[in-house]
């Protein structure tokens, strides 16, 4: 149960700037994501609020109280790894009552709540093997378990299912999701998967180069990207963006033109969801089919567009058997889909 | 390479066979010796099969040492004693020392990290042999010839082993380091209770190599021991073999050979498992 203010955070390592100036409000019991690509300082936000590296300038308060100067263990706080981080060479049971062993728990306490984490995740029967005897879902589970055990203020969780297969991630994405609702922790959860993202968060935050670009509801973060970076970075396929000019209501891309709600001069990065573009006679965008990607639920079209040198990407829901290969169509969109950019600090127009 | 040819299988048996015969067979000769007499041992030709005197001269040499007249040594098993206290003594007092060199070096940003790690480095250039007469200087002053302390203590600091620990440790994940810290270890808490388990087939390898080096040990004991009673086993071999126009008695020599090499063999017997089991042991 924590509040978690973070307050101009600023971080380098030497001359190289991981962090400028961040500040955040975490509310009691959400769960934030924390996405965002490489090195964009996504981890050495949590490894911070984690207490395993020192802030620069900026103050990070857990509970109205500044844990700048605290060590890890002083506040309160449990971490998920990426590779687990599981001792070898302990059990199961050992590895999740290390932490309070080093706190001189009792032993009765130490045993019911072993057993009572062990019981949430399914790991009752395993207490007694090695690390090396598991798999990677049930590593998984015991690095939680090790979190829980400790009942902490709050979870944090870096990039946590990123080792595991593809059907196990989305089946652990589900129990994290529900552990969370059910403990009512407040967690901070940080990957560059912008499925994990979407699904698991209550806010997302979104970064780039050591900047926060959106802080918003998944929702929000997909409908009205606050700024280029987060309209390409979140969606799969990405964002259509083409360069134009807006002289109005009307936004110049290329030979032709299309209408806007929003009125403003000058060059602009007109976006637009592939699954926000269909193929319609009367659309004003003329493409040419370059090649067409076949998913199984949907059908991508790659094309270009007429006397330009810019892609863009259809997304046809189900499967189209027509060989569209080499021929020309139009596209049409829904005017309320439209994102608009302007092309100074990228940041969004309607 | 597997190859199931009848052929080859019988080949590379008969080429390990003979491999074996011609390593194995000094020691057999050694072991032939140690169970005759002086008179069958004089007398050609030399007898290639074991005598009947195998109790009488090993329980001899154990507890008597080399009979009258045949120059004169302490009991045996007082050599193997010293020899087992010195070995012991520079394996477990390296190993400790360069865990925990190893650890600082690894684990800990200190000022000059790096240069006292390159001076542990330079020392690997400085056997025991190159900075004797110093060494034995320090050990004179210090009165610590004719005890246990004296052939320990110099033999103990080790590059080696605080190099093979540092590469080692650079290989856990600093993950592990921060999941116990975040559990509330201290660093000397992560030491004991991780750094130390996780390293132990280390430690069992170490453990061989650093044993059989202490019990080799020749030169520094030979410099250190003017009293017979602290005399280790390979002195004593060597002080048992006749010079100019003595006599040996080469049945008591040859047993106390055998028997300087037993301990050695039973660690290794013994530290094998722990090897084979590090073998497998991929996962981190």
């Amino acid at each position: 149960m924590a509040k978690i203010n973070l307050n101009n955070i600023k971080k380098s390592f030497g001359k190289n700037t991981v962090i400028q100036d961040l500040s955040v409000d975490i509310n009691d019991g959400e769960l934030i994501v924390i996405v965002g690509p490489s090195g964009c300082g996504k981890s050495t936000l949590l490894r911070m609020i984690a207490g395993l590296e020192e802030v620069n300038s900026g103050d990070i308060i857990i509970n109205n109280k500044n844990v700048n100067n605290l060590e890890p263990m002083e506040r309160n706080i449990a971490m998920v790894f990426q590779n687990y981080a599981l001792y070898p060479h302990m059990t199961v049971f050992e590895n999740m009552s290390y932490g309070l062993k080093i706190q001189k728990t009792p032993k009765d306490e130490i045993n019911s709540r072993v057993k009572e984490a062990a019981e949430i995740l399914e790991l009752s029967e395993l207490l007694e093997r090695k690390p090396n005897q598991l798999s990677g879902g049930q590593r998984q589970r015991v690095a939680m378990g090790r979190a829980i055990v400790r009942k902490p203020d709050v979870f944090l969780f870096d990039e946590p299912l990123s080792n595991l297969d593809a059907k196990l991630r989305v089946q652990m994405r589900l129990e994290i999701k529900k552990l969370q609702r059910k403990l009512n922790v407040t967690s901070l959860y940080v990957t560059h998967d912008q499925v994990e993202a979407m699904t698991l968060a209550d806010k997302m935050i979104v970064m780039n180069e050591g900047n926060v670009e959106h802080i918003g509801t998944p929702l929000d973060v997909y409908q009205q990207p606050k700024s280029l970076f987060t309209a390409q970075f979140i969606g799969s396929p990405a964002m259509n963006i083409l360069k134009g000019t807006a002289d109005g209501n009307e936004i110049k891309i290329g030979d032709f033109k299309i209408k806007s709600e929003n009125s403003y001069s000058g060059e602009v990065n007109f976006g637009i969801r592939p699954e926000h573009l269909s193929i319609d006679d009367n659309g004003p965008i003329k493409a040419t089919v370059e090649f067409i990607e076949l998913i199984g639920s949907n059908t991508l079209i790659h094309c270009r567009i007429k006397n330009s040198n810019e892609v863009i990407v259809v997304s046809i829901p189900g499967i189209i058997q027509e060989n569209l290969s080499r021929k020309e169509i139009k596209l049409n969109f829904d005017q309320s889909k439209i994102h608009l950019f302007n092309t100074k600090d990228n940041s969004r127009i309607n | 390479m597997i190859e199931k040819n009848k052929k080859s299988y019988f080949a590379s048996h008969i080429g390990l066979i003979l491999g074996i015969i011609f390593i194995f067979f000094p020691v057999w000769l050694t072991f032939v010796a140690s169970t005759v007499t002086q008179e069958d041992i004089i007398k050609p030709p030399f007898p290639l099969l074991p005598g009947p005197h195998f109790f009488e001269n090993y329980s001899y040499a154990l507890f008597e040492g080399t009979p009258e007249g045949y120059g004169k040594n302490i009991p045996v098993l007082k050599l193997l004693f010293n020899s087992a206290i010195m070995a012991l003594g520079i394996t477990i007092g390296k190993i400790i020392i360069s865990l925990l060199s190893a650890f600082a070096i690894v684990y800990f940003r200190f000022p000059g990290r790096k240069f006292f790690f390159w001076l542990i480095f330079i020392t690997l250039m400085l056997p025991v042999e190159v900075r004797i007469v110093p060494t034995y200087e320090i050990a004179a002053k210090l009165n610590l010839l004719n005890s246990y302390a004296g052939l320990i203590f110099p033999l103990i600091a080790s590059a080696t082993a605080t190099f093979l620990f540092r590469q080692f440790f650079m290989t856990i994940p600093n993950e592990m380091v921060e999941a116990a810290r975040m559990d509330g270890a201290k660093p000397m808490k992560f030491f004991i209770d991780i750094l130390v388990p996780i390293s132990r087939t280390n430690i069992a390898a170490l453990f061989v190599i650093l044993f059989i080096y202490g019990w080799n040990q020749y030169l520094w004991p030979l410099l250190m021991t003017t009293d017979p009673n602290m005399n280790t086993i390979v002195m004593g071999i060597n002080q048992m073999i006749p010079g100019g126009d003595d006599f040996g008695h080469w049945p008591t020599i040859m047993a106390t050979s055998i028997l300087a090499m037993v301990p050695p063999v039973l660690i290794i017997i013994t530290m094998q498992k722990f090897f084979v089991k590090g073998l497998l042991e991929s996962e981190k």
